[in-house]
């Protein structure tokens, strides 16, 4: 192997490692908060990507459409559980969030396919688009349980799962799509060429990483989750509402799973299903990192990218096999050297 | 479950197929149903009953199901020949996985499961010999005694056959010495070391049961379906058998069965129903699975049959021989004194918890351990029981060192403890709970449990537990859940559990918090029989008339340093423990 392939598989490696970073950290942010362990991460993927291939396609995607279904499922759920306590003004408040919210952007969404506005609106859009769904997508499937183990969540994700990539097909198709890259720019390096859409990527998971971190450490609500991270009893007990925690959670998983999804779309084909097995690598980098440091899961994930692309040049049929397996003596180490007993559940 | 329960259910079973408009769609459907209930009974007792948490469970049915069919459709070797080989392989795989998987700590196992899960799933795609993603095709149906098994109506017979043995099997080995030391994984690691039980060889031995009974569902689907590839044995179909597992009650040996049932059938009936009545161009059905996957948690989060066998009346529990002989005593060693604490240190990081601390109990004396909250007797108990480390120092026991041995053999020396937060299984019966402290004194193992071979042991076993129960004034309580029982009652079966080791040290934390007064009288008795028998007792007490009263001895920590000790009557005038105790300069 000469140093040109090996530098452009670390450039790849490192690209692909960069979205396995965004999603690991969303799945690390909802398993703090919720202790859901969301299998339905790559769905949110799938569903910005095609969105944004879709509008930059000048076609309104399904998933405008969706949003207004998913908000309506949330709003006849919150009626039924607070049955007791209606009144105008809540259902006035609930109505505007989970009807009137969806509508404007599905309204938005038509205004804009007409316009034709270009990549960045349409970057903006697809964010609107896909966001939504994760707070509507908590207060159907999992607010109803947040008391329940771990095991008995983690099965709901994976009936979410199923549901999310159904309804994926039914909004998509089967066909593939592809979107033109949002930036065309190429910037030679030695022998490799980065292009935009590579800088692209990086910069946007350093800013949000560096946004989560700032969210997470300067702002009330960024420690209200941590604090609902780390005890739910207490955190309730001074007045953070795990409800809330929840939806902010959610909406940013959803927020960064459409963002990773309109960055892949112009380099790979995405099908209604590809979300799961890129969500899954966002899972070991996920669990390299424990399940609650962003850091090294950041760092995981740019492992996971790198030994991935070099595994796929050498024996591309044992990738998948090689990628997992080598998880097994993380994981031993991790239990070794965690300081957590197995005594409390 | 009722004694009449299981012989009614076979009946039913094995009458099904003959009901006239039973048509083969149904028999292959209940086929179906009975090869996945092995798989989640499997998992019943390793997730629901062992508490570790398995995705990789098809993994163990490809085992099995591709040893049979390379070796039947390659090499042409009969069914029946191949199944202990697949088994063996099955057996041998679950080791090797085991040993990994059984020592990941929390949420680690789980997702170790899916690592190897998906790595494994992979393999089987990959592999020349297993036919890469075609799989192998052309395998030979069952057959006995001449006839062949190929109509799915015999078949039904030797996999309902199996279903019934395995959930036999499964109940003994539930209702056995060893069941309770599994059940007993579940309330942590502390708990079940300090009766001598050891977590990592019980886990390993559930874990590979579980790949075992896997690997039976997989060599008879082999031969059921007469060819393999790798769908049916990755990480989606694990999920499947693990909401299986959830859906029936995840702890529930028949809820393996309903489960198995209600999942299989519910997707069945989707399969056909949906596309009907949506049309076939998108998969509607797996749309309305995950939804009502996601109606079933929320509405049954426990599982089904819980609320089914809610429905009919509880049996009495069964009798237990509260005369039966008792089990095997243990070689008392006579050296004073009993214990010998020397120096014994505990840092943690720059927190000295435990600062060379010195004490004796000698055979036949109360000693108690007092001082103020954070003063280190807690942690003074878990370096006695092995629990933590000691940083230096001396601990023994008739004059052998004990310090730096395993909880497990220092329990083997006759040292018995309770503690300071109530560390029993809630759901399980007191008798079933005291039980467990006599654990060391039997010797049944996984396979006498698994066939009964057990039951004179048990029996004494279990009159041992009754008579302790009956012993600490708790004989009317035997067969509740012991989380149903009031707080300091627990700490009671606690003791009761701690005498089933018939110990010769018995370390007590805080035994008479929670009791009310002729409670705490009680309690004092039986401390003041067990010292005329000659056992030795240190406990650590906040209740001063309680201590004042009872003990020969006391030693005063503060702030991990012992500041006195001697008899109950110099303690009380003592300086330096006021001073302890009321903050002023007395």
């Amino acid at each position: 192997m000469d140093s040109t392939i090996l530098l452009f598989l670390l450039q790849d490696g490192l690209t692909n490692g960069a979205i396995y970073a965004l999603l690991g950290l969303a799945l690390v942010l909802v398993f703090a908060v919720t202790r859901v362990i969301f299998v339905p991460q790559g769905e949110f993927v799938a569903y910005g990507g095609l969105t944004f291939a879709l509008l930059e396609a000048g076609k309104l995607p399904g998933t405008a459409y969706m949003v207004v279904a998913f908000g309506a499922a949330a709003f006849a759920m919150e009626l039924v559980s607070r049955r007791r306590e209606l009144a105008a003004r809540l259902v006035a408040r609930e109505a505007a969030f989970k009807l009137g919210l969806p509508l404007a952007i599905l309204f938005l969404a038509k205004a804009v396919v007409a316009a034709q506005p270009g990549a960045v609106v349409n970057l903006v859009l697809t964010i609107a688009i896909v966001a939504p769904i994760g707070p509507y997508l908590y207060r159907v499937a999992f607010q109803p349980i947040a008391d329940a183990s771990v095991l008995v969540l983690l099965i709901t994700a994976v009936g979410v799962h199923l549901a999310m990539t159904g309804i994926g097909l039914v909004f998509f198709g089967a066909e593939g799509l592809r979107a033109p890259p949002i930036s065309s720019a190429v910037l030679p390096v030695g022998p490799i060429v980065v292009t935009g859409q590579n800088l692209g990527i990086y910069a946007i998971t350093a800013a949000l990483i560096v946004a989560l971190y700032l969210f997470f450490g300067r702002t009330i609500t960024g420690k209200a989750l941590r604090a609902t991270a780390i005890n739910r009893i207490g955190a309730r007990l001074v007045g953070i509402r795990l409800a809330l925690s929840g939806r902010i959670a959610f909406t940013l998983a959803a927020v960064i799973g459409a963002v990773s999804g309109v960055l892949i779309v112009p380099m790979t084909t995405l099908y209604y299903d590809t979300g799961f097995l890129v969500g899954l690598k966002g899972f070991v980098a996920a669990i390299i990192g424990g399940l609650v440091s962003y850091p090294l899961t950041a760092a995981a994930a740019l492992l996971v990218g790198v030994v991935e692309a070099f595994a796929s040049f050498h024996a591309s049929d044992w990738k998948e096999v090689i990628v997992f397996t080598l998880l097994l003596p993380v994981l031993l180490i991790r239990s070794w050297t965690d300081p957590h007993s197995d005594e409390e559940e | 479950m009722h004694r009449l329960a299981l012989p009614l259910f076979a009946a039913i079973v094995a009458l099904v197929p003959l009901v006239p408009g039973v048509s083969v769609f149904w028999i292959t459907l209940l086929d179906n149903i009975g090869l996945a209930s092995l798989v989640v009974m499997g998992l019943v007792l390793l997730t629901g009953v062992g508490g570790m948490t398995s995705f990789g469970q098809a993994a163990f049915c490809g085992f099995a199901a591709y040893t049979t069919a390379v070796m039947t459709a390659k090499f042409g070797w009969s069914p029946w020949l191949s199944l202990p080989v697949a088994l063996l392989v099955t057996g041998l795989a679950a080791v090797v996985l085991g040993l990994v998987t059984v020592r990941l700590s929390g949420h680690f196992l789980p997702l170790g499961t899916i690592a190897w899960g998906i790595a494994l799933y992979y393999a089987f795609g990959k592999l020349e010999i297993l036919g890469r993603h075609d799989g192998i095709s052309g395998i030979p149906p069952l057959s006995l005694f001449g006839i062949s098994l190929v109509d799915p109506r015999a078949a039904y017979y030797v996999i309902w056959g199996a279903v019934l043995g395995a959930a036999i099997l499964t109940m003994n080995l539930l209702d056995s010495r060893t069941g309770r030391a599994i059940r007993a994984l579940r309330g942590g690691r502390v708990a079940a070391e300090a009766f001598g039980i050891e977590p990592a060889r019980m886990k390993l031995a559930v874990f590979v049961y579980a790949a075992l009974l896997a690997g039976l569902s997989g060599w008879l689907y082999a031969h059921v379906q007469r060819a393999v590839n790798p769908t049916p044995f990755g990480v989606h179909p694990g999920i499947e058998y693990l909401f299986m597992a959830v859906a029936g009650g995840a702890g529930q040996v028949w809820g393996a069965i309903v489960g198995a049932g209600l999942v299989t059938f519910l997707k069945d009936a989707l399969q056909r129903i949906v596309p009907a009545l949506f049309g076939t161009s998108a998969q509607y059905e797996t749309i309305v699975f995950g939804l009502l996957l996601v109606v079933i948690l929320q509405v049954a989060k426990d599982g089904l049959w819980p609320r089914i066998a809610g429905l009919f009346p509880s049996p009495p529990p069964a009798p237990v021989d509260i005369a039966a002989e008792p089990l095997p005593g243990r070689a008392r060693a006579t050296a004073e004194p009993l214990l010998e604490v020397a120096d014994i240190r505990k840092t943690f990081g720059g927190l000295v918890a435990v600062n060379d601390v010195s004490l004796r109990v000698k055979r036949g004396e109360i000693v108690a351990l007092i001082g103020p909250n954070g003063a280190g007797k807690s942690t003074t108990f878990n370096l006695i029981t092995g629990v933590l480390p000691a940083n230096g120092g001396s601990i023994s026991v008739s004059g052998e060192r004990i310090d730096g041995a395993r909880p497990q053999a220092i329990a083997a020396r006759g040292v018995a403890r309770t503690f300071q937060h109530v560390k029993l299984l809630p759901e399980m019966s007191v008798l079933d709970n005291v039980a467990i402290g006599a654990h060391l004194r039997g010797e049944a193992g996984f396979i006498s449990g698994l066939l009964r071979l057990d039951r004179a042991e048990e029996r004494r076993m279990l009159g041992e537990a009754a008579r302790q129960i009956a012993r600490v004034g708790l004989a009317e309580h035997m067969h509740k859940p012991a989380g149903s029982l009031a707080l300091g009652q627990q700490r009671i079966v606690e003791i009761a559990r701690a005498l089933c080791l018939a110990p010769d040290l018995l370390l007590l934390d805080e035994p008479a918090a929670g009791l009310r007064h002729f409670e705490k009288a009680a309690l004092a008795d039986l401390l003041r029989q067990l010292r005329a028998e000659g056992v030795a007792v240190l406990l650590v007490e906040h209740d001063m008339g309680f201590v004042m009263s009872l003990t020969d001895h006391v030693v005063v920590l503060d702030f991990g340093t012992r500041i006195a000790e001697g008899p109950p009557a110099e303690i009380k005038r003592n300086p330096a423990v006021l001073a302890a105790y009321l903050g002023a300069e007395a």
